[in-house]
C-alpha cells in the first residue's frame, strides 16, 4: 500500500459496500490504514447473470481478518443494496456500534455487455437495480445516519462510477453505459442537495482495473471475438491502447487511493466532482 | 512499477507565481512532501493588472518557508511571457539540481472588465500570461522529463472560470478554458513516457487576486465602498459549500496528489476545487 498512510481517518466510521474482494476490499482497507472503522457491505452471494464468479461468504471474512489483523475496527454484513429495508437496518445497527457515520462509499456493482438486440429486460433491470438504485438505496440508508451526528466531523460521500460507462459509453454497454451515466447526476444533485449541510458528495471513474470483473472469459471473448480461447496476454495489447499512460489496467489501490483522497480533509472544498482514475482514456 | 505513495522525496519541482498566494502555498506543500523547489514569480508591476503584483521580499518569505522545510529553494526572477527567460529557469533547475519531476504552471492574473471595455492590450496581457506563459513554463521542461525515463506530474492550474463562462471577464475565461485544451492533448501526448498532465480549476481562492476595490465594486454595486464583508455574501452564494471562498491550501492538497505517485494513472483531467461552484 502506501509508505506513508498518516492516520487521517482517525476516529470516523466509513462504509464500503461490495466490500468482499476487489475494488470494494482495497477501499476498506485502505480508509481503515488511515484510522477509519470499517462497516463492510457486500452480497456474498450471485447477482442476476454476471459472468463471473459471485463473491462468497469467505471472501467478506476475510476482508475482515484483513483490517483487523491490521489493527482495525470492523463490522461485516452480508446485504444486498437492492434490499433498500435490509441496507437500512444493517447501517444503522453497524453505526450504532461503531459511534457514527461519516464516510459512505458506494462501490457494488456489476458488470456485463451485449448487443441491445440480445440484451433482455431482465439484464437491463437488473444492472439498474444494482449500479444505480443500489447507489442511491446506500446514500437513502447512510445520510439519515450522517445527519443525525452531533459530533462535528468533515462528512464525504463517494459514489464509484466508471470512465468507460459513465464518462464514454462503448457499443454493448447500453445498460451498464445508463447505469454509471445515472450516477453522476445522482451525484451532481446530491452535491447541491447535501453541502450546505456539510456533506460532499463526489464520484470516482475508475477505468478498467485488474481484478476479476474484467479478467474472465466473457470479458476475453467480447473484446477478442477473432480469437477460439483468448487469455489475459490475449487482451493487454488492446487494453493499452485505450490509455494514453502505457498500461492496460490500473490496480485497486489506485481507485482507492482517490478514494481516500475524497473521503480525507485533503478534499474538504471539493463536491460536485467526478474524478476520472482512467490513465487518459476518458480525455483522449 | 513505482509503488504508490504521496511522499516527493528526491523529486524536483518547479512553481511558476510562487511569491505569494496559491504558488506559495504549493510550493511549502511540495516541499513538506520532500520536493526541491524552483520559484518563479515576474516580481514586477503589470501595467494592466488592477492590484498590486509581488514584491522581492514575498519571493524571499517563499524561500524562507520552503528552507524551513529542510528543502532546496531556488527564487528565479521571472516574466512567463518571455520564452526565452522560461527556457533559462529551466536550464538553472537543471544545472543546480539535477532533472525536473513536477511542473505547477500556476501563475496567472485576472482583469475584471465588460468584453466592450477589453482592448487589444488586456486581451494580449491575459491570454500571455494565463496561457502562453503556461506553454512558456511547460515546454522546455518536456523534453528533459522524456530524457529522464522516469515519468512525471505537470499540474496547471486553469480555472471554475475556464470550464463555466461567467461574465466581465472574457479573456481570462477564453485563457483558462484554453489550458484545458492544451492539457488534454499534452497529455495524450506524453502518456507514453509517464508524463501525466492534469489541470484543477478553483473556485476563488482568499488571495490577492481577488481581494481589490474594483472586484468588490464589481460585486457590490449597491455599495460605495465595499468591504471584505460586504462580498462575502456574493461569494458565498456561487459555491455549494457554504464558504465565500477557499484557502490556497486547499488548491495545494489537489496539487499535491496529482504531483505524487498516488496519482500515477491519473492524466487528462480537470479537477475542480470549488466548493461545488461547477455543478450549482
Amino acid at each position: 500500500m502506501t509508505g506513508d498512510v498518516g492516520g487521517e481517518l482517525q476516529g470516523r466510521v466509513a462504509l464500503v459496500t461490495g466490500a468482499a474482494r476487489g475494488q470494494g476490499r482495497s477501499h476498506a482497507l485502505r480508509l481503515a490504514a488511515e484510522g477509519a472503522a470499517i462497516i463492510a457491505i457486500d452480497v456474498c452471494g450471485p447477482v442476476g447473470d454476471t459472468p463471473y464468479p459471485p463473491a462468497t461468504a469467505d471472501d467478506l471474512r476475510r476482508t475482515a481478518d484483513l483490517v483487523r489483523s491490521s489493527g482495525g475496527a470492523i463490522v461485516a454484513d452480508t446485504v444486498d443494496v437492492r434490499d433498500l429495508a435490509g441496507l437500512t437496518a444493517a447501517v444503522a445497527r453497524a453505526a450504532g456500534e461503531l459511534g457514527g457515520l461519516d464516510i459512505v462509499v458506494a462501490n457494488a456493482g456489476i458488470a456485463g455487455g451485449a448487443p441491445i438486440t440480445e440484451m433482455d429486460a431482465g439484464t437491463w433491470q437488473t444492472m439498474i437495480d444494482v449500479d444505480l438504485t443500489g447507489v442511491w438505496n446506500t446514500v437513502k440508508a447512510s445520510v439519515p445516519v450522517m445527519l443525525a451526528q452531533t459530533i462535528d466531523r468533515q462528512r464525504s460521500i463517494v459514489l464509484i462510477s466508471s470512465a468507460n460507462g459513465g464518462l464514454k459509453a462503448p457499443p454493448n454497454l447500453s445498460h451498464y453505459a445508463a447505469a454509471k451515466h445515472g450516477v453522476i447526476g445522482l451525484m451532481r444533485s446530491l452535491a447541491n442537495e447535501l453541502g450546505p449541510q456539510g456533506i460532499r458528495v463526489n464520484s470516482v471513474h475508475p477505468t478498467a482495473v485488474d481484478t476479476g470483473m474484467i479478467h474472465n472469459d466473457f470479458t476475453y471473448r467480447l473484446f477478442r471475438p477473432d480469437l477460439e480461447a483468448p487469455g489475459r496476454a490475449d487482451v493487454t495489447q488492446l487494453f493499452e491502447s485505450f490509455h494514453s499512460l502505457p498500461i492496460p489496467w490500473i490496480e485497486p489501490i489506485d481507485v482507492s487511493n482517490a478514494v481516500a483522497f475524497l473521503a480525507s480533509d485533503r478534499s474538504r472544498m471539493i463536491t460536485g466532482v467526478t474524478l476520472p482514475v482512467d490513465g487518459g482514456l476518458s480525455s483522449r | 512499477m513505482a509503488i504508490p505513495g504521496s511522499r516527493l522525496d528526491g523529486r524536483v519541482a518547479l512553481v511558476t507565481g510562487a511569491a505569494r498566494g496559491q504558488g506559495r502555498a504549493h510550493a511549502v506543500r511540495l516541499a513538506g512532501l520532500g520536493a526541491d523547489i524552483v520559484l518563479v514569480d515576474v516580481c514586477a508591476e503589470i501595467d494592466s493588472i488592477p492590484y498590486a503584483q509581488a514584491v522581492p521580499a514575498q519571493m524571499a518569505e517563499t524561500v524562507r518557508l520552503v528552507e524551513a522545510t529542510g528543502r532546496n529553494a531556488i527564487p528565479i526572477v521571472a516574466d512567463v511571457r518571455d520564452a526565452e527567460a522560461m527556457a533559462g529557469a529551466m536550464a538553472t533547475t537543471l544545472e543546480r539540481l539535477g532533472r525536473i519531476d513536477i511542473v505547477c504552471a500556476n501563475a496567472g492574473v485576472i482583469q475584471l472588465k465588460a468584453a466592450t471595455s477589453i482592448t487589444a492590450g488586456d486581451w494580449a496581457d491575459i491570454i500571455g500570461i494565463n496561457l502562453t506563459g503556461v506553454w512558456n513554463t511547460i515546454a522546455p521542461a518536456l523534453a528533459p522529463m522524456i530524457a529522464q525515463d522516469s515519468g512525471g506530474s505537470i499540474v496547471i492550474t486553469s480555472s471554475a472560470a475556464g470550464v463555466k463562462g461567467p461574465p466581465n471577464m472574457a479573456h481570462y475565461a477564453a485563457s483558462k478554458s484554453g489550458l484545458i485544451g492544451l492539457m488534454r492533448s499534452l497529455s495524450a501526448e506524453l502518456g507514453p513516457h509517464r508524463i501525466r498532465v492534469n489541470c484543477i480549476a478553483p473556485t476563488t481562492v482568499d488571495t490577492d487576486m481577488v481581494h481589490w476595490p474594483e472586484a468588490y465594486a464589481l460585486f457590490r454595486p449597491d455599495l460605495d465602498a465595499p468591504s471584505r464583508d460586504d462580498v462575502a455574501g456574493v461569494f458565498a452564494s456561487l459555491n455549494v459549500l457554504p464558504v465565500p471562498w477557499i484557502d490556497a491550501a486547499d488548491v495545494s492538497d489537489a496539487v499535491a496528489w496529482l504531483a505524487s505517485d498516488d496519482a500515477r494513472y491519473v492524466t487528462g483531467i480537470v479537477l475542480p476545487v470549488d466548493a461545488g461552484t461547477l455543478v450549482k
